[in-house]
């Protein structure tokens, strides 16, 4: 088995072979193990991606709005970058749509990454597969995990407020009933417990 | 009150001061001693044959945690040992495995330790390592204690260990388990504990073994090997540029380490009444340690050049020193630094610091606890910030690196990259030899200079997102100059391509903090070093005390 560590190594440094920067290979390094460490298949993903734009190096995706639809297929990795750099602007415009996206699973890290630079919950949906993001500490999804996606007709993404999921009525009750491990206080207990034969009136 | 601060980075992180450091209580070798002398050792498999051919386990316990060094030799021909890290034969092979290791996993590591690069590791171990045995003087031992007589300890002082190293790995390496799932355990806290573990344990086996041979050779005669002798023989390292790359692609962690030993310093230099036992201990070790100068053997003329200065900046120090009235005197330690810095080159300076530290266990310890650092959570840009911030921070952190001409061919004389034979670190010269188009990005002062000239012509209210989309070929040093704004001591202050660099300087830098002494240059991109010459015997480690390091026989 390899470790994390030789999975980020290679992956940074076959991604510069494939032409991208230091400063962005490293970035590849660090998603495709977020990716393998939540038991997606970076590595599988990658290589075929990478095989893909062997020949033809992508254009990268300048600037990022709500509907972003571009002629030519877009890339995950500079998409992910994007998006990891602008996540501050963009966790304002709350849902935005891509098109067209090559091995979009890549994308996914970059946008694990936002959510906590952020701190939002980001929904995303590829085609049929939805993923919850929090924080960088969990990925929930429904992919199929040997699943190597080669292309999406759409990606949305939804930051969302992190939000109570329960009702009012139902941390009430539940508050209630852990205010069954407190001592009620009798007259002795307020004469001898903590504070009790201090005036703090000034 | 004196106004004291902590050295200035420009100052500190210069090569030339870097490559000055010396072994502290700080060092790693020291912090593993310390933290590791209630645990209980043994040899719990010695499986040898009458050569020495076979496998031993050793094992370090405490409570329900156990490590193991699980050690395989072999015999190799003369024609195939080499100290050259390109080597696919050793002497030894070692691994450092987590828990008690079964049968199965005996076999299974026996296959694969001692091919070392080219086996494969489980995530059950943590560091692995081999090496040589000395041609110097191994043999020569084991005839001496099999004809019954203790070897002549003025030969073995010239070498100082019975075998030599060439790499220990660890940290995920060819399988290794990967550093977070290890890192929350207290006992390894510090950077690189477990290799040290596996090198102290490696030198217990080179002991037991040579043993072992010599008693086999003649059983009649065979004498063990003395105790005083084998403390002070220790397990000789070869270094050579992989190590360098290493502080590069670690700001955060080379920060914590510099920044540890200049708080120390500044502490020390704050104190303002030293007790007369505190001075009584500096003078004990330093005079001490003072042996490990005069028994530094070198061919190197660089380092026989820096031996010399320390040397004959000790004298003056010590004439300084003993006119010094202590008496009533305020802030001493303060005083002592000043002149110091005044008077004495770097080298000696750094070796006095390492000294004055020596008797502050107190000011030390919570340092020591403090030497890792959590590299991820300083790997995002902070990209919606402005230009003129960066710029900003360039101009307050890396002031002198902007003064280097990179037009001028001698500031571009070298290049580093990756060899595809053995996959490490070399450096070669850009004007002379194939390979510059696959450069590592390890030419920081380059790319600082680079991109601070790109963002002088822009606009400087855009945000870094907006320049990184048409200048990504400068992003990894945008994520450095942020690192640094919160880091000050995480980058070297000097140029890494120039004509004028030493690389052995990185080198030395970084097994400065490992605690190596005697650093041996072979050349300007490799040196020898000798790890754990004077420490107690794993029987004696339980009533040691810090000042092992002092206890060199030399």
């Amino acid at each position: 088995m390899m470790s994390f560590s030789e999975i980020e190594t290679v992956s940074k440094r076959a991604s510069k072979a494939t032409g991208y920067s230091w400063g962005i290979s490293e970035e590849i390094g660090k998603s495709v193990r977020v990716l393998e460490m939540f038991n997606l298949p970076g590595i599988s993903t990658l290589n075929q991606y990478l095989k893909k734009i062997k020949n033809k190096h992508p254009k990268k995706l300048k600037n990022i709005s709500k509907i972003n639809k571009s002629d030519e297929e877009l890339c995950p990795i500079y998409t992910g970058v994007s998006i990891l750099d602008n996540c501050n602007r963009l966790e304002n415009i709350n849902i935005i749509k891509f098109f067209n996206i090559n091995y979009p699973l890549l994308i996914i890290p970059f946008l694990s990454r936002s959510s906590e630079i952020t701190n939002k919950t980001i929904h995303a949906t590829l085609d049929e597969v939805k993923f919850t993001l929090n924080s960088n500490k969990t990925i929930f999804t429904n992919i199929e995990k040997s699943n190597v996606f080669k292309n999406t007709k759409e990606l949305t993404i939804e930051f969302s407020e992190n939000k109570n999921l329960f009702t009012d009525i139902e941390w009430k009750e539940l508050y209630k009933l852990s205010e069954n491990t407190f001592v009620p206080e009798s007259d002795s207990l307020k004469n001898s417990a903590a504070g009790a034969g201090l005036t703090d009136n000034d | 009150m004196p106004n004291i601060t902590l050295r200035h980075p420009e100052d500190v992180m210069k090569l030339s001061r870097l490559g000055s450091f010396h072994q502290s209580k700080l060092s790693f070798l020291r912090s593993f001693i310390r933290e590791f002398k209630n645990w209980e050792f043994n040899r719990d498999i010695f499986d040898l044959d009458k050569y020495g051919y076979g496998v031993a386990v050793y094992s370090v316990r405490k409570n329900k945690r156990v490590y193991s060094l699980i050690c395989f030799s072999q015999l190799i021909n003369a024609e195939e040992r080499s100290d050259r890290v390109i080597a696919t034969k050793w002497d030894a092979a070692f691994v450092l495995h987590d828990g008690v290791p079964t049968k199965k996993d005996i076999e299974r590591l026996k296959e694969n330790v001692p091919k070392q690069e080219i086996g494969r590791m489980s995530n059950k171990e943590l560091a692995l390592s081999r090496a040589n045995r000395s041609v110097r003087i191994f043999d020569y031992v084991v005839n001496s204690l099999s004809s019954g007589k203790q070897p002549d300890t003025n030969l073995l002082n010239k070498v100082g260990y019975l075998y030599r190293t060439t790499a220990v790995y660890g940290s995920g390496k060819f399988g290794l388990a990967d550093r977070f799932r290890i890192k929350d355990r207290e006992e390894i806290c510090g950077p690189f504990r477990l290799e040290m573990m596996l090198v102290y344990l490696v030198r217990q086996f080179t002991f037991d073994q040579i043993n072992h041979i010599s008693k086999m050779k003649n059983p009649d005669e065979f004498i063990s090997l003395d105790k005083k002798i084998a403390r002070n023989l220790g397990i000789g390292n070869s270094t050579g540029l992989g190590m360098a790359p290493f502080i590069v692609n670690h700001p955060t962690l080379l920060h914590q380490w510099i920044y540890n030993r200049e708080t120390a310093l500044k502490e020390i230099r704050l104190i303002e009444n030293v007790k007369e036992k505190e001075i009584k201990h500096f003078k004990f070790c330093l005079e001490k340690s003072k042996k490990n100068i005069v028994s530094w053997f070198t061919d190197s003329k660089y380092q026989n050049k820096k031996i010399k200065s320390l040397k004959n900046d000790l004298v003056k120090f010590k004439e300084y020193f003993s006119n010094l009235d202590f008496v009533n005197k305020k802030y001493l330690w303060n005083e002592v630094y000043l002149w110091i810095d005044k008077y004495l080159d770097e080298e000696c300076s750094e070796y006095l610091i390492s000294m004055m530290m020596e008797p502050y266990d107190k000011i030390i310890e919570p340092l020591v606890k403090n030497m890792s650092s959590d590299e991820d959570k300083y790997f995002n840009i902070p990209s919606s910030r402005k230009l003129l911030d960066l710029k900003k921070i360039i101009e307050a952190k890396y002031n002198s690196i902007l003064n280097i001409n990179f037009k001028d061919k001698k500031s571009n004389t070298f290049f580093w990259f990756i060899s595809k034979n053995k996959e490490e670190p070399r450096i070669a010269k850009r004007f002379d030899e194939p390979g510059s188009d696959l450069e590592q990005p390890l030419a920081i002062a380059r790319d600082i200079k680079k991109l601070y000239e790109k963002i002088s012509d822009q606009n400087l209210s855009k945000t870094v997102a907006d320049f990184l989309v048409d200048h990504d070929e400068l992003r990894h040093v945008v994520r450095r100059i942020f690192i640094s704004e919160k880091f000050q001591y995480s980058e070297i202050q000097d140029n890494t391509i120039s004509e004028t660099l030493i690389p052995i300087d990185m080198l030395r830098l970084k097994l400065s903090f490992f605690g190596a002494q005697k650093f041996d240059p072979r050349s300007d991109k490799w040196l020898r070093i000798c790890m754990y010459q004077g420490a107690p015997l794993v029987n004696e480690l339980k009533n040691s005390d810090d000042n092992w390091i002092y206890n060199s026989i030399n």
